[in-house]
């Protein structure tokens, strides 16, 4: 039974993250994602929770553990946010290189500098090639939700889950939300019962050894092989959730996208303003769509395309910068993901939000504006946008 | 498009004055009347003393929107003194309120605010909140007086649930109870509409 209730983003995890009960969280506090371990702790220090909490030094020594206790035959968890998870770079890489679902919760902000507490994505689409598999949300109750579904897909796959929020903006709002039962989320995510683990006696095991040049080639093919295997677990793991909870998880979201001429593609917490400028410029009879990114890794590439495809045109939104002087992480991705297609839609990139820069419905209504004058002249004129900056010299 | 009925409210406040507890606080009683909430305050790096916002979406159904609030239906000010730095009626739609912590009159208020032609309303709340509370906690009463002006939750229901959370709240230190929703009733009653 579901039970409403009302809470912020970081409450929503942690709430999770107690009906879940991992064995080890290890964690180093840092804005905005420090709520969650403050939660957390409150609920072991309550008795709540069996959970062993490892209050380490570092970021880097966070993930170190969760990798130790992982490897060791635990479920390990930690969060961070920014700086925290640039911290943790070179042991990311180790973790998902060693196949330990490790599930970690990001709660996504600016990097320095200029030091910047607030939202974009600048953070985890830096660590996009680290092997991890990457889930956003775009409220509480979808942080709540993927939460809960990244220990099974880590778990089936094999890999470590981040589970990204917009800092501030769901983690520190508050909101409506449905949250199942303890029980119902203890049977859903099961006892965790890895095959292998270091400190299983009848079955030695290395992890992290020495790859020389004749090996190391094919465990990151095998690496590869297992992200692309890791697409049809995160949709069963998505059905099951739907049959539980009610709420239907895909790849991404479609929104009024059968019949629209243009659209836009986003993640996160400002799909939800923009799809309030869909059903705005829908009431006055133009057709638009948008879709919500929600795996951007393994990135959809495929199903994705496709969807695109159905519009002329598409503006592909980026809460990041890339610095590659060709776009952000998404529209890099996203477009060439059409390049084989032969119907595909002008793609436009728009730079947005960035450290904290909020994006309105009136935004949204000048990226849709733009884009109806893109196919009503055939001409997407510079695909490399930003919106939202006040610089006149870089319109 | 669905009409959702939705309200948004804008607080401004201090650092340390409780503006962005009085922001939760109203979500938290919308939400236990039924509505759909959002309450969250635009982070920065406070300090106590400086200017802070927090913002309000109160409605019949879920909204999607994650933006602040540009152009409200009421605005809240909690210390008298931003009227005279920061522009609290940007936006704010005519048919809604200003709802000023101030001993002055509404019209008094209204020559401070650009002649901003809606209705304004006073509360002293920092009077009433020495009286009841014995300390200068303006935030309780701003909330009550808020609740009362905007309508958006029936006044029993909201003290009654207040006192349910405050017991919880204060458990350790009852005395304050009583204080608070002295408050909450008080500024009610005092609250000027001009």
């Amino acid at each position: 039974m579901a039970r409403k209730d009302k809470m912020s983003g970081n409450e929503a995890v942690a709430t999770a993250m107690r009906q879940i009960e991992p064995d080890v969280m290890a964690a180093f506090p840092i804005t905005p994602s420090t709520e969650i371990p403050q939660y957390y702790s409150k609920f072991i220090a309550d008795g709540k929770v069996d959970t062993e909490f490892i209050a380490v030094e570092s970021e880097h020594s966070a993930m170190s553990a969760c990798m130790g206790a992982s490897a060791a035959g635990a479920r390990a968890v930690t969060a961070t946010s920014s700086a925290g998870l640039a911290y943790m770079w070179e042991v990311l890489y180790i973790v998902a290189s060693s196949s330990l679902p490790v599930v970690m919760a990001v709660v996504n902000r600016a990097l320095s500098a200029p030091i910047n507490i607030n939202n974009d994505h600048s953070d985890s689409m830096g660590a996009r090639d680290t092997g991890w598999i990457q889930l956003y949300a775009e409220s509480n109750q979808e942080v709540y939700d993927n939460y809960i579904q990244a220990f099974s897909i880590a778990e089936a796959c094999r890999l470590p889950v981040m589970v990204c929020q917009d800092g501030f903006i769901t983690s520190h709002g508050v909101s409506n939300i449905e949250l199942l039962e303890d029980s119902e989320v203890k049977d859903f995510v099961g006892e965790y019962m890895p095959a292998d683990y270091l400190l299983k006696s009848e079955n030695p095991l290395a992890i992290g050894p020495f790859g020389v040049s004749s090996y190391y080639m094919e465990i990151k093919r095998k690496q590869a092989e297992s992200m692309k295997a890791s697409m049809p677990i995160i949709t069963e793991v998505a059905d099951k959730y739907a049959k539980l909870s009610g709420r239907q998880y895909s790849f991404f979201e479609e929104y009024m996208m059968d019949d629209a001429d243009i659209a836009l593609l986003i993640i996160g917490s400002s799909a939800g303003t923009a799809k309030a400028t869909v059903n705005l410029l829908r009431s006055e009879g133009k057709k638009v769509g948008l879709i919500k990114l929600r795996v951007f890794r393994p990135f959809p590439r495929e199903s994705l395309a496709k969807a695109m495809c159905k519009v002329k045109a598409v503006a592909i939104m980026d809460k990041a910068e890339s610095f590659s002087n060709s776009g952000g992480p998404l529209f890099s991705e996203a477009r060439s993901s059409l390049y084989d297609l032969p119907n595909k839609p002008y793609a436009i990139n728009y730079i947005y939000g960035l450290g904290g820069r909020d994006i309105t419905v009136e935004h949204f209504c000048e990226i849709y504006n733009d884009l109806f004058a893109i196919i009503d002249s055939n001409d997407p004129g510079d695909v490399y946008r930003y919106i939202g900056v006040r610089d006149s010299r870089f319109k | 498009m669905e009409n959702i009925n939705l309200t948004e409210i804008r607080w401004h406040g201090r650092g340390g004055q409780g503006a962005k507890t009085a922001c939760m606080l109203l979500a938290d009683a919308a939400f236990n009347s039924g509505k759909h909430v959002q309450g969250f305050p635009e982070y920065g790096p406070e300090r106590m003393g400086a200017p802070i916002t927090a913002y309000n979406r109160i409605s019949d159904a879920h909204c999607d929107v994650h933006s602040n609030i540009y152009y409200p239906n009421y605005v809240v000010v909690v210390d008298e003194t931003l009227l005279n730095s920061v522009d609290v009626t940007s936006g704010l739609h005519e048919a809604g309120a200003l709802i000023v912590n101030s001993k002055k009159t509404p019209e008094e208020i209204r020559q401070k605010v650009n002649g901003y032609p809606g209705k304004i309303c006073v509360v002293d709340a920092t009077a009433i909140s020495l009286e009841t509370i014995g300390k200068n906690f303006p935030n309780t009463p701003m909330l009550a007086a808020t609740v009362k002006i905007t309508n958006l939750i029936e006044t029993n229901k909201f003290l009654q649930d207040m006192e349910e959370s405050l017991k919880h709240k204060f458990s350790k230190k009852p005395h304050l109870i009583a204080g608070n929703i002295a408050a909450f009733k008080k500024s009610m009653e005092e609250v000027l509409v001009g």
